[in-house]
């Protein structure tokens, strides 16, 4: 019973503190002299939009480099095709028609049942499909990973103290000298934007590591134009594949903002003509 | 239901039967008639406010039942379902938790006001009383609730909360038990959590019924806590309340809608993204935000089980406030010395909150090279919260000289000068 106690009240005392490391982290956080980059993004603000192209690098960066470990369990590929999703396109207002969706579903294998044998097989993904798991089981990934679990990547963005910013300054950390203080064990490494300043995931990202794909279109007289896709530098990988994680975390944002305007609009209208009503019914009063 | 004389007269046959036989129409049109103090300022918009949310918490609640999964494999997923997939789901699902964060706000309102008038004093104890009783509820409710998207803070919240129960002498490991349906917080765990979550808005619903129904039969207290003795001292609840009600309603909704639309994730904790697991605390286990003053005073003691007494009595002395405040005078707008002790009562509730969100070691207050702790400051402004109902309030009725209060509603709205004219069109 006693120590049962004790044991309650090391947990209710271990609930000490979020919001004191958040402003800690707000304030610029992390360990040593690491200053957090507070970067502009797209979709910050009222009126602001995921950045389609950004997006749809980011979606690249995921499969090329984040999925040998990461998955990303509450999406199914047809989400990519969704209308503010990274490759939304007019003509196919049903994601399942989508080719880039179609295209990309079927670039993964996922695991079915054969219904002659009853045995387990793999067919490559279709559009309704959920991004696969990465590893069999929670302790395979485990084993494969030094004895950390990579986390689930569907909404790591509102997942952690500082979101996108978070997430950006994490993956481009990696390079800041360790200071004394901070001890490594096998198989962690260092980057300040952590508790503690350590991290079991190796620095997953270097310059060139992925290769951007220039974007065709065509301009008014219906030439093909080639715009020049910007160079894979770190950064610019981990702003594209922030900006892809922000709208898997929250995919109906700019849905939620523009009806958000118009709900604004028609209350803030809506309290005048109820104040204006007020002012009407009462002219004669005193009160 | 409402203590004045009925004015309904059924005018067609149809009514005239009903009203023979149910008069249901006559309950309505009265309530729309009931006359209220014509001195009603905006404070006393937010029982209006508060029904309102209510009835979006059930409507969107009962939504997102249809597509909740009460599962310990399947919860977080399917609230994740809901935000992605179920039609509107995006907009129901943060509406629903926003909404609540919003009714908390009313509601604290709403109660900083009738502390404020008085309107707990004679003959409107039970009124009182019974919204104590819809505010405990409320926090069940919105535990209860919490738990349900099981992410980490739904699970280690839930695991905190009901460790109280267990810190009870002799019978609490096992009333600990028996609330969870097991050793520890599992599927047993929200599967009555769910049920129970669903249940009690109902209940608060038959109390809002009771409270309105006290509220009619005593009327309303207010600003200046002398009670409507004349007609012209009050004005038909429509049209003059229901357009101002709906006015207050229009700022809150926009208040709503800024949070809901634009920082939806502002009230909650990022933790509550990551699902829910058992092997791993999360480094930081903190009440949603209107929990944190009672949390700063469940930690403001070392030993547990004070401090959960504590905090209990926190909430208790609200219901007995009626038999601590031994002022005759309702209104603190004229008792010039309890009017300052409340502002700083005010003030301190603030500062538990502050307190709560505080890590307990940290310095709050910086003085020199050291400062205040947030534990002792937690400690200073727990005692003026109870110091503020056990002794100031009971002591200072007895020796405060209160200001000259006007002798009716009518006279502090119009002075002195001549009846009629202005209120003539009120009547």
């Amino acid at each position: 019973m006693a120590s049962k106690l004790l044991k309650s009240f090391l947990v209710a005392s271990g609930a000490l503190a979020v919001v004191a490391t958040g402003a800690a982290f707000a304030a610029g956080g992390g360990t040593g002299d690491y200053k957090m980059v507070h970067k502009h993004w797209h979709f910050n603000g009222p009126f602001g939009t995921y950045d389609r192209e950004a997006m749809q690098r980011g979606y690249q960066v995921y499969r090329e480099v984040c999925a040998s470990c990461h998955q990303l369990k509450h999406l199914s590929f047809r989400h990519l095709g969704d209308e503010g999703g990274p490759f939304y396109l007019e003509d196919y207002p049903n994601p399942n028609d989508n080719p880039y969706v179609k295209n990309f579903a079927s670039d993964w294998f996922v695991e079915d049942i054969d219904t002659e044998t009853g045995d387990v097989t793999e067919r490559p993904g279709t559009t309704s499909d959920k991004f696969p798991a990465i590893f069999p089981n929670d302790a395979a990934a485990r084993a494969s990973n030094g004895g950390a679990l990579p986390p689930d990547l569907s909404v790591i963005v509102a997942a952690r103290n500082g979101g996108a910013d978070y997430l950006y300054n994490l993956l481009t950390a990696y390079d800041t000298p360790k200071p004394a203080d901070v001890e490594l064990t096998a198989g962690l490494h260092y980057n300040p934007v952590m508790d503690g300043g350590k991290i079991a995931m190796a620095n997953p990202l270097s310059d060139g590591l992925v290769e951007y794909a220039p974007i065709v279109r065509e301009d008014e007289e219906g030439n093909s134009v080639e715009i020049p896709a910007p160079e894979a530098t770190v950064e610019q990988m981990a702003a594209d594949v922030t900006e892809f994680l922000a709208w898997s975390s929250d995919p109906k944002m700019e849905q939620r903002k523009s009806t958000g305007a118009m709900t604004m609009i028609y209350l803030v209208i809506l309290s005048l003509l109820l104040w204006l009503t007020y002012k009407r019914v009462w002219r004669n009063v005193e009160h | 239901m409402s203590g004045h004389p009925s004015t309904y007269e059924p005018k067609y046959g149809a009514t005239k039967w009903i009203d023979r036989r149910l008069p249901i129409i006559r309950v309505g049109a009265d309530f729309m008639t009931f006359p209220s103090p014509r001195n009603l300022n905006y404070w006393y918009t937010f029982g209006g406010i508060l029904t309102l949310c209510l009835v979006t918490q059930i409507i969107t609640g009962i939504i997102l039942a249809m597509h909740y999964v009460p599962n310990v494999d399947g919860a977080f997923e399917s609230v994740q379902r809901i935000r992605r997939d179920v039609p509107f789901g995006w907009l129901l699902q943060p509406m629903h938790a926003v909404g609540a964060s919003m009714f908390f706000l009313a509601v604290y309102m709403h109660m900083f006001r009738g502390l404020y008038y008085g309107s707990y004093k004679a003959p409107r104890e039970l009124l009182w009383i019974i919204g104590c009783v819809i505010y405990l509820i409320m926090m069940a409710t919105a535990f209860l609730g919490y738990t349900l998207p099981w992410g980490q803070m739904s699970f280690w919240g839930a695991t905190v909360i009901t460790g109280f129960f267990g810190a009870v002498p002799v019978v609490g490991e096992s009333l600990q038990q028996w609330l969870l349906g097991g050793y520890a917080v599992d599927n047993a765990t929200l599967n009555r959590f769910f049920a129970l979550h669903y249940l009690l808005p109902f209940v608060i619903a038959a109390l809002v019924g009771l409270h309105v129904w006290a509220l009619h039969h005593v009327g309303q207290n207010n600003p200046i806590g002398v009670s409507a003795k004349t007609k012209s001292d009050t004005l038909s609840f429509h049209p003059f309340y229901t357009v101002k009600d709906a006015f207050a309603v229009a700022i809150f909704l926009l208040i709503f809608a800024f949070f809901l639309f634009y920082q939806p994730d502002a009230l909650g904790h990022a933790d509550n993204y990551i699902e829910a697991d058992a092997m791993k605390t999360p480094p930081h286990i903190v009440p949603e935000w209107y929990f944190l003053p009672f949390y700063a005073i469940l930690r403001a003691v070392p030993d547990k089980l004070a401090g959960i007494l504590l905090m209990i009595s926190a909430i208790v002395v609200l219901f007995v406030l009626p038999w601590l405040d031994t002022s005759k005078v309702k209104s603190l707008r004229f008792r010039p010395v309890a009017r300052w002790f409340f502002f700083i009562f005010l003030v301190f509730c603030f500062i538990l909150g502050w307190c709560g969100a505080g890590t307990p070691d940290n310095i709050a207050i910086p003085l020199g090279d050291t400062g205040i702790t947030f534990y002792r400051l937690s400690q200073i402004a727990t005692i003026y919260y109870f110091a503020y109902f056990l002794i100031i309030l009971p002591v200072l009725g007895l020796v405060e000289k209160p200001l000259a209060r006007p002798d009716s509603i009518t006279k502090a709205v119009l002075g002195d000068q001549p009846r009629g004219g202005s209120t003539a069109a009120a009547e």
